[in-house]
């Protein structure tokens, strides 16, 4: 395998991206941010929708997502901007606890223009110390990925999902941590993952977030048909959910599951495979994921998908060798040679290690060149 | 040359990797034997698709990846195109 070279961060995480980002805490504060990014260059603003009148479960989500994401290795230093100074220095304080550069400015009682005058400096500052900084030697250990697929088919079950079992596995043995999610998309296989939990108490913690998600579904009196599987996926030959689950669940390896993770928490129980109780739509659930401190991602498509995330690497790869085809700026890994058998899975969980080295060291995905920076809040709740 | 996959031994459907005519002779291999089976298409199936390898009575389960995927209401006969009208889910 190639050498690992990435950024070791202050608390002794590792990023594989050296990013300034400057962070909205709610939607009002998206237009500063946006001007500090304009005026700056390699600086990255983080615009989503939220962060007004939102209150228990939904608030807590809300500032442990946003803490996370200035937490996450793959963010050298991180710009606050909220309308208020009490939430703001929640979500500064948070991402300060790492050790790395935070600098909060909150708009009420100075406007916009003066925020963004002061927010320049400081982001000019921090820019030019981020662009001093070193890649190092890294090992796999140091590395935590996420991993979670889209527009689905049934080439993902025979093919894409596979070889990424097979590079999550050999993650595991060599000490990384690996994050899946997509918690309604295991229906049909949740037994699977159940049995795989590594204690009681985490098998128990797991079926009850399913039967929570699923309940949530069934309260809104309606069930999936039309929405699970997707056109997307039908179109692709999936018929049922419990298929694509089936397909789905391929990609998450053969190790036990040591951790039971809500939405954006970060893992605490050391190397090794977690699930995560998210969305299964695919930039809810990176953005989740990339909170929670994943700084690579794996992304099995059949039909397409096309996402990516703005501080997440995200590395595609299908077996559909129409996609491959017709899609192909987005594909990062064909392993559409399963399909016609030229190539055996452990060759193709090798092209998709390999790759992911590239990446690692700084080799753009296609997502990153295409300018995919999908960043999407997970909301409980409507606000008060 | 093959022109489906099957997950495993056992199962009722195999995934179309070529597109397959309709009465066209076609070859599957099992993806955990190697071993192979051949059936006539009934219908034409697109790629990604799936054909019929096993007889299935009527709201009998459709065996995939070795555990059920739905179950047919009118049952299944080798070689058919297998979607979601005569494939239905056993969970909404």
């Amino acid at each position: 395998m190639r050498p690992l070279f990435g950024y070791r961060r202050e608390n002794g995480k590792v990023g594989v991206r050296n990013y300034v980002v400057v962070l909205p805490v709610d939607d009002i504060s998206n237009a500063a941010c946006e001007a500090v990014a304009r005026n700056i260059q390699g600086v990255m603003a983080l615009p989503h929708s939220y962060g007004r009148l939102q209150y228990g479960k939904d608030l807590d989500l809300h500032f442990r997502t946003m803490i996370g994401t200035g937490s996450n290795p793959n963010v050298a230093a991180c710009i606050v901007i909220g309308i208020e100074p009490n939430w703001t220095k929640i979500v500064a304080d948070g991402i300060a606890k790492t050790g790395k550069p935070v600098a909060s400015f909150s708009i009420e009682g100075y406007g916009d223009l003066e925020i963004i005058r002061q927010a320049s400096w400081k982001a000019k500052e921090f820019v030019q110390w981020a662009s001093e900084l070193q890649r190092e030697p890294i090992e796999l250990k140091d590395l935590t990925v996420s991993i979670k697929c889209g527009e689905s088919d049934t080439t993902t079950g025979l093919g894409s999902c596979p070889t990424v079992a097979r590079a999550v596995d050999r993650l595991v043995d060599a000490g990384a941590t690996v994050i899946f999610g997509e918690t309604s998309e295991l229906t049909g296989g949740e037994h699977l993952i159940a049995d795989r939990c590594a204690t009681p108490e985490l098998r128990q913690k797991f079926m009850a977030m399913y039967d929570d998600y699923i309940a949530e579904i069934k309260s809104q009196g309606v069930d999936l048909l039309g929405s699970q599987p997707t056109q997307g996926n039908i179109a692709g030959g999936l018929s049922t959910i419990e298929e694509k689950a089936l397909g789905n669940i391929e990609k998450t390896g053969t190790k036990p599951i040591i951790g039971v993770l809500e939405p954006a928490e970060t893992p605490q129980n050391g190397p090794g495979l977690y699930f995560m109780d998210t969305s299964s739509a695919a930039a809810e659930c990176i953005t989740l994921m990339g909170a929670a401190g994943a700084v690579v991602h794996f992304f099995p498509t059949g039909q397409g998908n096309i996402i990516g995330n703005p501080i997440v690497p995200v590395i595609k790869l299908s077996a559909n060798p129409k996609t491959v085809a017709s899609m192909k700026e987005h594909i990062d890994v064909d392993c559409s040679g399963l399909l016609s058998r030229e190539i055996n899975l452990t060759q193709a969980g090798d092209m998709l290690m390999d790759y992911m080295c590239r990446v690692v060291n700084g080799r753009m995905t296609a997502a990153e060149a295409l300018g995919h920076k999908e960043f999407v809040m997970t909301k409980l709740y409507r606000s008060a | 040359m093959h022109k489906f996959l099957i997950h495993k031994k056992g199962d009722h459907v195999g995934v179309a990797t070529s597109n397959i005519e309709a009465g066209e002779k076609v070859i599957g291999v099992f993806m955990d034997d190697d071993s192979t089976i051949e059936v006539t298409s009934r219908a034409a199936i697109p790629l990604g698709h799936k054909v019929a390898i096993a007889d299935v009575a009527p709201q009998g389960h459709v065996i995939e990846y070795g555990l059920p995927i739905g179950y047919t209401p009118e049952g299944l006969k080798v070689g058919d195109y297998v979607h979601t009208h005569n494939l239905k889910t056993l969970r909404w």
